[in-house]
């Protein structure tokens, strides 16, 4: 199966992808694009969460085929150069990194929290990244993570005005 | 020159002892670019897979391999008949075969492996592998494998290990006494990065295996042993590790990748899935245990009787390391005059059991600080004020007559813990749903809701114990790099996640005063570090990376002296990458000094010897360290639907000395959460010897809505014995965490909850129904 899609801004074509393989798998194995982790593969634990048309989904759950003719950002997406997005440096500063594996899932989740909630409450953070499971730092590193980088985008939009 | 596969960049770090210090490899996890051991990849490389039982326990008849063999992509199926060497392995007792050989004694026991161009070939090819099994009943009741007529599981019986505690006086009477009989389930460390990594042949016969592992060189020894090939041509180097937390110390894909690339000449990965992960490490021990406390109407322990029962499963792994750490922290940090404590292990059909954070000192937690506090009840005391009446104390002895020294703050710990303010309750109006035991989920409006608080505090050993030859190696290089002084501190000290690289930086930077340390992949190329487990690397290696430091700086000192003549070296110190004197004037730029020259010195690092256990009283100096921590929990409990909502965690730990204050502080969170999740959730169910639910949909780990806030007091008492005074950090979190929750729920509901993790049933009051 022919797969064609916009990968973090550049069109992409993967050619024999089986019919049963998941974007996650696309991703990972046949666009050189590892970021996205399968850590569970059930769609349970949120590492490999990336936008789908905007959308936050888990990778493993949509099928590759599904993502043909759409428009995907991954964790690799949200970098522009050398210089991180404001949730990938709140969580630098933060602590809220430690073995890193449920890292990208997370700061894709928080990501797309801010750009819909931008000061969410301690209780809204909570619900937004409750499907995205850490196994080290026991979440309050990143619950002060998602405070900082809301912050930040907050001041850095007040300058912008 | 085989290809290798790409590795994490090393960034340089700086930063000095007690600074909380970034991590070097933040940058690259929070881009999604840090490669993880299931990442790598390199030319012309193939899959694995394992052919695994589905049987707890059966005889093999016979395995056929032809259909797998002509499976598209194939290039190789092996079986036990192909392990060059040593055919079992294992970290205390070599009693697990590489591939089962003629028996199968747990569900998902490895019987053969398939490599193919393709994961999916490889998976197909498989199960296409025809292994006839003769199936026999499984043994899987541990109290029916100490009985005499239970079929032997292995030569030798089915005792691991049987440590007896005997301290003061046996059959002491006391004026109250106190039972209990207390269940733990079997939890799993659930790390996210499933076992995975590469092994690539060098041509030549030897090999190489880029892995996500503990302890490098105990890798390396037994692949040497399995592979029969000297361990230099069995090279391993540490690939991106998604967490550990004891289900990395033993051997799982290391030598199939390793067997897969020498037999077909090509590179070779394997990868678990989540469910094949859950068969693919060991677990933590479940336990029966039955406690009697007898103590003075005034309510000072007079004796602790303890019979701990542990399932070890099907095979050894680091049991009888786990059955010691039961059976000597049995009653917990208190003083204790008298103690009889007998603990088995046993082999069970059951799932392998083995490391876990906390490794023992879990299990009898539950039991200790439920008799502590059913004691306080009998007695009509405060269950706070029987702790501190019974606290260990400095100088204080352990029941295996091991005096402990150094700060040993139990009452202290204990005190700052209950004097936390205590949460509002959720009282507002119209209440707050979120909050709530059920959450959003609207399964109640605070009707039969009701509050609890309970307390528990645990210790345990920091580093190896009972004789184990404990040590790590550091090599320093300190040169100077385009005008810059540069420090390359090389061990083999597993980054699991914890925070060792930056630990090892800042120690680097903070020995030699200079801002750019560079801390080198981790391989088997230096001395071994030992292993990423018992809270012990910041100790030792950290106590390597510092002798290296000091042997390096002598150098230095020697070069200053010869160089510029007349200075008698005293006073001098290493600071803003130069040697300044005692008024703080630079003496010499270290780059100036040094110029070309390059000094390098690799030291070895020993902390004080220990003793094995006396076997027929437990008596000795068995343990290096004691590390403590007390938790307070507040819950909420739905009475009617037995629903928990963990409101708040207290906590006051000492830590010695923090190295990192904000790492230090993610231990004891992520510390907390692990045992918050035994307390209320994780348990891997197992019937008649199957898992049943080997999956993260089925198997519940504590999500940001289930942890609560953790109030943190961290003392920094300063160990007389320890590099820069620190105590080890990870292991006490997860220990008396659980137990306050088990305390709380306790207190909530007025039930007996003598089994973890507590389930909806055991909260509600079933009698009560029609």
């Amino acid at each position: 199966m022919k797969i064609a899609c916009t990968v973090n801004g550049r069109s992409r074509t993967v050619d024999g992808v089986w019919e049963g393989e998941s974007l996650l798998s696309v991703l990972r194995d046949r666009m050189q694009l590892p970021g996205s982790k399968n850590a569970c593969e059930q769609g349970e634990c949120g590492s490999c969460s990336v936008y789908m048309d905007g959308v936050l989904v888990c990778a493993c759950l949509v099928l590759g085929g599904q993502a043909n003719g759409r428009t995907i950002v991954t964790i690799e997406g949200l970098t522009t150069g050398d210089t991180l997005h404001a949730v990938q440096q709140a969580f630098v500063e933060a602590g809220a990194v430690q073995c890193g594996f449920c890292t990208p899932g997370l700061v894709v989740a928080t990501h797309d929290l801010l750009a819909r909630v931008p000061e969410p409450s301690v209780m809204q953070i909570r619900e937004a990244l409750a499907g995205n499971i850490c196994r080290c730092t026991g979440y309050a590193k990143i619950i002060d993570a998602v405070q900082l980088a809301a912050q930040r985008i907050a001041v850095d939009e007040r300058i912008a005005r | 020159m085989t290809e290798q596969p790409r590795l994490a960049p090393r960034s340089p770090a700086g930063g000095r002892v007690g600074e909380s210090v970034q991590r070097p490899d933040a940058v690259l996890k929070v881009k999604g670019d840090f490669p993880y051991s299931s990442d790598l990849q390199v030319e012309g490389m193939l899959w694995g897979a394992t052919v695994r039982s589905p049987h707890p326990y059966a005889r093999i008849i016979s395995i056929d391999t032809a259909e797998a063999l002509t499976s598209p992509g194939v290039k190789a199926v092996l079986t036990h008949e192909d392990v060059p060497g040593r055919k079992v392995y294992g970290l205390e007792i070599p009693d697990q075969p590489v591939l089962a050989i003629d028996t199968v004694r747990y569900w998902g026991e490895a019987v053969a492996l398939v490599a193919a161009e393709h994961p999916e070939q490889a998976r197909r090819a498989a199960a296409k592998v025809h292994v006839d099994y003769l199936v026999l009943v499984p043994l899987t009741d541990p109290e029916g494998a100490l009985t005499p007529d239970a079929p032997a599981l292995h030569e030798g019986g089915n005792i691991t290990r049987h440590v007896r505690i005997r301290h003061g006086v046996q059959g002491p009477r006391a004026h109250m006494v106190v039972t209990g009989e207390y269940e733990i389930g079997m939890q799993d460390q659930a790390p996210l990065g499933p076992e995975s990594g590469l092994a690539i042949p060098d041509g030549v016969g030897g090999v190489d295996l880029y892995i996500a592992t503990q302890w490098l060189h105990i890798d390396r020894d037994q692949l040497a042993e399995i592979l029969a090939l000297p361990p230099d041509r069995v090279r391993l180097t540490m690939a991106g590790i998604g967490g550990a937390f004891g289900a990395r110390e033993d051997l799982s894909m290391q030598a199939h990748a390793c067997m897969l690339a020498l037999r077909t000449g090509r590179p070779v990965k394997i990868a678990y899935s989540r469910p094949e992960s859950f068969v693919g490490h060991v677990h933590r021990h479940p336990g029966r245990l039955h406690y009697e406390h007898g103590a003075t109407r005034e309510g000072k322990l007079v004796y602790v009787k303890a019979r701990i029962l542990l399932d070890g499963g099907a095979y050894a792994s680091s049991s009888t390391a786990v059955i010691a750490n039961a059976c000597c922290f049995a009653v917990g940090p208190y003083e204790c005059p008298n103690a009889t404590i007998d603990g088995w292990v046993v082999y069970t059909n059951n799932p392998p059991c083995g490391a876990m954070r906390g490794f023992g000192s879990v299990q009898n937690c539950y039991a200790h600080e439920a008799q502590m506090d059913k004691l306080s009840a009998a007695l009509g005391m405060d269950p706070i004020e029987l702790r501190i009446r019974n606290a260990m104390k400095t100088g204080s002895s352990m029941i295996t007559g091991q005096v402990v020294e150094g700060p040993v703050p139990v009452a202290d710990l204990l005190r700052r813990v209950r004097d936390v303010p205590l949460p509002r309750a959720n009282a507002s109006n119209p209440i707050d749903l979120t909050e709530m035991p059920g959450g959003v989920s609207n399964t109640t409006h605070g009707e039969a809701v009701k509050r609890g608080v309970g307390y528990a505090v645990g210790f345990k050993n920091i580093g190896y114990s009972e004789g184990f030859n404990d040590y790590s190696t550091a090599r320093v290089r300190l040169s100077v790099v385009e005008g810059r002084p540069r420090v390359e501190v090389h061990t083999a000290g597993a980054e699991v996640g914890q925070g060792l690289v930056t630990v090892q930086a800042q120690i680097a930077g903070t020995e030699l005063g200079v801002s750019e340390v560079v801390v080198l992949d981790a391989d088997t190329t230096v001395g071994s570090a030992g292993s990423s487990s018992a809270s012990r690397q910041t100790y030792i290696t950290g106590g390597a990376v510092k002798a290296a430091c000091e042997a390096v700086r002598e150098r230095v000192l020697g070069l200053a002296q010869s160089e510029l003549g007349g200075h008698d070296g005293q006073g001098l110190r290493f600071e803003e990458n130069a040697i300044l004197s005692a008024d703080g004037t630079v003496v010499v730029s270290l780059a100036t000094l040094l110029g070309d020259e390059v000094i390098e010195e690799t030291r070895e690092f020993r902390p004080r010897p220990t003793a094995r256990l006396d076997p027929e009283t437990g008596q000795s100096n068995a343990h290096l360290q004691y590390a403590f921590a007390a938790h307070r929990a507040v819950v909420d409990v739905d009475t009617e639907l037995g629903l928990v909502k963990v409101v708040e965690l207290a906590t006051a730990q000492d830590v010695g000395k923090a190295i990192n204050p904000q790492a230090v502080e993610g231990q004891l969170e992520g510390g907390a959460a692990q045992g918050l999740g035994l307390a209320v959730m994780e348990e891997i169910q197992v019937k008649d010897g199957v898992i049943r639910n080997a999956s993260f949909t089925d198997y519940l780990l504590p999500t940001i809505l289930d942890m609560p806030p953790l109030r943190m007091q961290i003392l920094e008492l300063g160990d007389p014995h320890s590099p820069y005074g620190l105590k080890g950090v990870g292991e006490p979190p997860t220990i008396s965490s659980g137990p306050a929750i088990i305390a709380a729920i306790r207190a909530a509901t007025g039930r007996p909850l003598s089994r973890v993790p507590v389930r909806p049933h055991d909260i509600v009051d079933t009698s009560l129904q029609s």
